[in-house]
């Protein structure tokens, strides 16, 4: 495989295109609203690539109560951008989805040090499923922020669902 | 010296006329680019194809060696020194500016040096600030603004002349208007007759667009600001670097540039003022080497360009933008003109036949800068980018510091060539081959 397939896997190129878990977003009010008559805390990030205007919206839903204590529900985006930015949303969404929030945390911080890495960290594909096609965006550092933007606006929609 | 052209081509005027010079051809330009060191090198596997000329230009080795000698030999404070190497360093410094000065037509007092265009446009938005606020006294009261007042720029401008002068707007309470961009990237001028107005003190446009590559016609805007009294303020960053560029004929009142599009270092560039506005206006910038006596509460200020000019100065980078002003002036600003027009046109053609692919900004035949700016219908720009990096070739991708121009065209992003006296035709060729593979790459059907 070329440097370029290795950056742009057959996996990444189908979920840019497939976009799981991309909405058109509900006002966020009505979303928390809704969510907290049903048990469940709302928060969401907007994140913009300042490099190339690249920009996601990420809502997360926290389950509460008895079966789904401290677990990411639900995850739902939208935003616009380039196939790495847009297939890592995706991706985020299929992989994080269900997990309890300490399993979500853990992963995320495996992502981001594989993708820091420069392509020293093999990204292991049994903690990241299909995010470990990620692992040829850590040898463009100027594309590691693309494969990040949903994943920080993850984090942050995260913080901000707990504090709720 | 190792540029190409015998020395006894030297500049007259500023650099346009060359009659005994037949245009440029794809051997001159071979010879041209044993000049720059960094054109020869691969990237990824592949020659370098430097087509992001835009963004920054590449350094010939007069220009690097003129730093470097400048180091070596004449290093001082400019301005404020009695021994040997200051008066060098202040000669070559000052030298530097008749040079430049010349090479866009103006009187050498009329050219203030700044780090870029960027800093030039502030410096002209802090000094009317200034002026605002009563700074200059009535000398200055030209430059004043306040609410009723309007200042006018384009929906095409770069981000660093339109945000300054929205800053001003919110420090002055004066309005910005903007003169719209047809679907065709070029300026509305109809509407441009009505934006321009009796309340409009200020008209600020590029000459070319980075974007679409569109060069705007000066003469017409000058005429509406003229009509109701308004001062003109050019920004000539892509142009100034690219065809021969007479402020004075131009008639604006003031313009910009940037060294480093223009074969230059970075942190120089210049902003050309009328002698007399210059003189009117108060400073932006203050502190050591602009003032005339001090005591502890007040300071008078030296006549310009000097008032505009604080603290320790970009010396080298002064000097070796001269150097660069040597190379395009002894290549002939006309031939260099004439080769990217050649280039622009071939962009042009050739993104004409690939399926997908849409030209931002005026099409073939219509007269442009040596750029283009695409939008690769299902492929994002970065994207489109990073597939040409691979294949060794440089260009510029995302919004190009014009975001409501993008918006206006109805793109969030662009990929764009942009060319210069040292690209051949051969490169063109393969960036556009090369461009033509993105789309099957990416899984897009046209």
């Amino acid at each position: 495989m070329s440097d370029l397939q290795q950056l742009y896997q057959t996996i990444i190129l189908e979920h840019a295109k497939a976009r799981h878990g991309a909405v058109e977003l509900t006002p966020l009010a009505e979303a928390v609203a809704l969510g907290a008559a049903g048990g469940r805390r709302v928060a969401e990030s907007h994140q913009i690539n300042t490099t190339c205007g690249d920009e996601v919206t990420l809502r997360v839903s926290l389950g509460v109560g008895a079966e789904t204590d401290s677990a990411v529900s639900d995850l739902v985006w939208t935003g616009e951008g380039c196939s790495i930015s847009q297939a890592s949303a995706s991706i985020l969404t299929d992989t994080l989805r269900g997990l309890s929030i300490t399993s979500a945390r853990a992963l995320l911080d495996n992502f981001r040090e594989m993708l820091r890495s420069r392509g020293k960290i093999e990204p292991d594909e049994e903690i990241l499923g299909d995010a470990a096609a990620f692992g040829g965006v850590s040898r463009y550092p100027a594309r590691v922020k693309c494969a990040m933007l949903p994943w920080v606006a993850f984090e942050a929609a995260l913080i901000d669902a707990e504090s709720h | 010296m190792t540029s190409f052209a015998p020395s006894s081509a030297l500049s007259p005027a500023h650099g346009a006329q060359h009659p005994e010079l037949a245009p440029l051809t794809n051997i001159d330009v071979e010879r041209i680019r044993n000049d720059f060191p960094v054109l020869h090198q691969t990237v990824n596997g592949h020659p370098l194809v430097y087509l992001d000329s835009g963004a920054t230009s590449q350094n010939p080795i007069s220009v690097m060696e003129a730093e470097q000698e400048y180091y070596e030999q004449r290093n001082a404070a400019v301005h404020r020194g009695a021994h040997t190497l200051a008066v060098e360093a202040t000669e070559g410094f000052e030298a530097a500016r008749e040079k430049v000065a010349a090479f866009v037509g103006a009187q050498t007092d009329e050219i203030v040096w700044t780090s870029n265009a960027t800093e030039g446009i502030n410096l002209l938005a802090y000094s009317f600030s200034n002026a605002s606020l009563g700074l200059g006294g009535p000398a200055a009261r030209r430059f004043s603004l306040g609410a009723g007042d309007e200042i006018v720029v384009t929906e095409m401008e770069h981000h660093a002349n339109l945000i300054p002068w929205q800053q001003l707007a919110l420090r002055t309470g004066a309005t910005l208007r903007f003169i719209p961009v047809l679907d065709d990237g070029t300026l509305d001028l109809l509407a441009a007759a009505d934006v321009v107005g009796p309340h409009t003190r200020l008209l600020a446009f590029t000459h070319g667009s980075n974007v679409t590559g569109t060069i705007n016609p000066v003469a017409e805007l000058v005429a509406l600001a003229r009509r109701v009294g308004a001062l003109v303020v050019l920004d000539a960053c892509q142009t100034v670097p690219h065809l021969p560029v007479d402020v004075k004929a131009l008639d604006v009142d003031f313009a910009v540039f940037s060294g480093h599009k223009m074969l230059g270092p970075t942190g120089i560039g210049a902003l050309y003022g009328k002698a007399e506005l210059l003189a009117d206006m108060p400073p932006f910038l203050t502190g050591g080497s602009m003032i005339t006596t001090v005591d502890m509460t007040q300071a008078e200020f030296l006549a310009p360009p000097q008032r505009f000019e604080a603290g320790t100065q970009r010396i080298s980078q002064a000097i070796a933008l001269a150097a660069a002003v040597d190379y395009l002036s002894e290549t002939g600003m006309d031939r260099v003109h004439a080769w990217e027009a050649q280039l622009g046109q071939r962009l042009v053609a050739g993104l004409a036949e690939i399926p997908g692919v849409r030209l931002l900004g005026p099409g073939l035949g219509v007269e442009r800068l040596g750029l283009a700016a695409v939008d690769v219908a299902g492929v994002h720009a970065h994207d489109v980018g990073q597939f040409l990096d691979d294949a060794g070739i440089a260009v510029r991708v995302g919004h190009h510091c014009a975001q409501p121009l993008h918006r206006r065209l109805g793109v969030t992003a662009s990929t764009r060539a942009s060319t210069y006296l040292y690209n051949t035709t051969d490169e063109v060729d393969l960036f556009l081959a090369t461009l033509a593979e993105v789309a099957p790459f990416f899984g897009v059907k046209q």
